[in-house]
């Protein structure tokens, strides 16, 4: 090994040194910008390694150089904006598109070395077949949160059949890859099945699910380049791609465990068919409130909590609640956010929204610290969140039970901002809505909220 | 079996017990910026593409290059710059109070 080799060697070492140490600093709240600097740091200089090494290799061809700088000043400068200018309520989307894209390249490594090579490598197949898959999933889930492709599920007639089809003849191609009678025809086979079963196998899976299924992608493009950093024998590669492997792995387990869902019956889909509009729940009359009569029992209230759900992540309504919960401070009410682990469309996405509507960092709470809050609470207003108040996932033998819920049901009032009297994902009945201590406010989360406020300025005047 | 597999292979096991280590640990309130992060960092991606680019030399190998390059760049750029904006606004959210 040259001295050159060994110093490329050996900068790669550190950069994926960096990429864990970023990783771990991203744990706690305060290190975490931190962590993700160090993490870029590694990545920029894992890219002029790179550099470096072509320079030094002298073997790139100018017309490789003009393709290469070419794509990455455009993917460059579109990554760019597109973070920029996102707003955080469409920020799940990007991340899925960012993941998209990152899969594909991946599975364009697998197709581009195999057109430079004659070698039949089993990490080629499973490199283009994951990325492929990743490239079309993530880019149906990134259209259906959003709204490009219809949230409910999609059921292809005969999908799964397809499905079988599509796998059994990836594992033919493969075979006949991997004996070198395919060639390259035998690879673009198994991209076009790969990106037709992606397809396939997001559509059936409703809005509420695609946070795990991100997730679950986003491992999935780890993989993907982890095999291709062995189809190009760069660890790095390996040693990224297996991290966030990892990483997705485990965040798609906690996800799943925190909405009490297995990972298999979410892939099943089929599951949260929307705004269906039951009159009464399970029969039980429920008590409707105008948004006078709201605005002014929180007005009048010492202990208000706010519990913000999907349908407030949904309806971008997180400065209107965080303006309602300002005018409530000024009025001398306390005021707190019960945030459940997986409130809005991705875990702690709903801790990044109200970040940025400037809610008081110490105002939002999590599930175990204000659990024992609400028995002196005086009214809770529930914004759009729906199983995750379900008193009967305390109860075993539905489809919530077990679930972690917030204990909304133990204040003294509850007001309920929703559409409908719909169901969640869990597809059941929220006993919470039946209680004599609930009200429902039929509205949209940001046409409530607003309502809330007038009413709050309009009736009951400091 | 060369030598040189079998080491990729002890570092693609190793580095995936490294990452449930180090992700076990990390709050529900920091999931998706850790997500976000995640996602920018298998944008290490763009390391593979250069690498395919130095062995690349007919026509149809250019578009592959230029295109794979495309989403590459933006993978990891649009990823960090996403994350770092969430957590920007972790961290004015608590500064601005304390």
């Amino acid at each position: 090994m040259s001295g050159f080799d060994t110093t490329v060697h050996l900068v790669y070492l550190a950069c994926a040194s960096c990429f864990v140490i970023g990783l771990h600093l991203m744990n706690a709240p305060a290190t975490a910008r931190r962590g993700n600097q160090v993490s870029a740091a590694g990545m920029g200089v894992a890219v002029l390694a790179t550099v470096a090494v072509l320079v030094h290799g002298g073997q790139i061809t100018a017309g490789a150089v003009v393709a290469l700088a070419a794509g990455v000043a455009a993917g460059g400068v579109a990554g760019l904006v597109a973070a920029r200018r996102v707003q955080m309520t469409a920020m799940p989307q990007l991340v899925s598109l960012f993941n998209a894209v990152g899969g594909g390249a991946a599975a364009l490594i697998a197709l581009g070395d195999a057109l430079g090579h004659a070698t039949a490598l089993i990490t080629t197949v499973l490199d283009l077949v994951i990325g492929a898959l990743t490239l079309s999933g993530s880019l149906v889930a990134s259209g259906k949160l959003a709204g490009l492709i219809p949230g409910r599920p999609l059921i292809v007639p005969g999908g799964r059949w397809i499905t079988l089809l599509l796998a059994l003849a990836t594992v033919t191609l493969a075979g006949l890859h991997l004996t070198g009678r395919g060639g390259v025809a035998a690879l673009g086979g198994i991209a076009v099945a790969a990106l037709a079963a992606g397809v396939l196998l997001t559509l059936p899976i409703g809005g509420a699910d695609m946070p795990v299924v991100i997730s679950l992608l986003n491992a999935c493009t780890g993989t993907a380049v982890a095999m291709a950093g062995f189809i190009v024998g760069s660890s790095p590669l390996i040693i990224a791609g297996a991290l966030v492997g990892a990483a997705g792995a485990i965040l798609t387990q906690l996800m799943a465990t925190a909405m009490n869902r297995s990972i298999g019956s979410i892939l099943a889909g089929g599951y949260g068919t929307g705004d269906e509009s039951p009159a009464a729940v399970g029969g039980a009359p429920v008590r409707e409130i105008t948004a006078e009569d709201a605005a002014l029992q929180l007005a009048y209230a010492k202990k208000v909590v706010v519990v913000p759900g999907y349908g407030l992540a949904a309806a971008q309504a997180q400065h209107e609640v965080v303006a309602l919960a300002r005018a409530l401070a000024e009025r001398g009410v306390h005021v707190s956010y019960g945030i459940h682990p997986v409130a809005g469309r991705m875990p702690g996405h709903m801790n990044v929204l109200l970040a940025e509507a400037d809610a008081p960092y110490e105002q939002l709470k999590d599930l175990e610290e204000i659990n024992p809050a609400f028995p002196g609470t005086d009214i809770v207003l529930v914004v759009g969140a729906n199983d995750v108040t379900n008193p009967a996932a305390r109860r075993p033998g539905n489809a919530v039970s077990g679930m972690p819920i917030l204990d909304v049901d133990r204040a003294r009032g509850v007001i309920v901002i929703k559409r409908s009297l719909g169901h969640g994902y869990a597809g059941i009945d929220n006993e919470l809505y039946a209680l004599p201590n609930t009200s429902m406010l039929f509205a949209d989360a940001k046409r409530g909220l607003g309502a809330l406020l007038t009413g709050l300025r309009e009736y009951a005047p400091q | 079996m060369s030598a040189l597999l079998m080491a990729d292979i002890t570092v693609f096991v190793l580095a995936v017990l490294v990452g449930f280590e180090v992700i076990s640990k990390v709050p529900a309130t920091l999931h998706t910026p850790l997500m976000s992060g995640a996602n920018a960092i298998h944008g290490i991606v763009i390391v593979g593409v250069m690498l395919l680019a130095a062995t690349t030399n007919s026509l149809a190998g250019y578009v592959v290059v230029f295109v794979a390059a495309a989403f590459a760049a933006m993978n990891v750029t649009g990823g960090y710059v996403v994350t770092d904006r969430m957590l920007t606004m972790f961290r004015t959210g608590r500064k601005a109070r304390s």
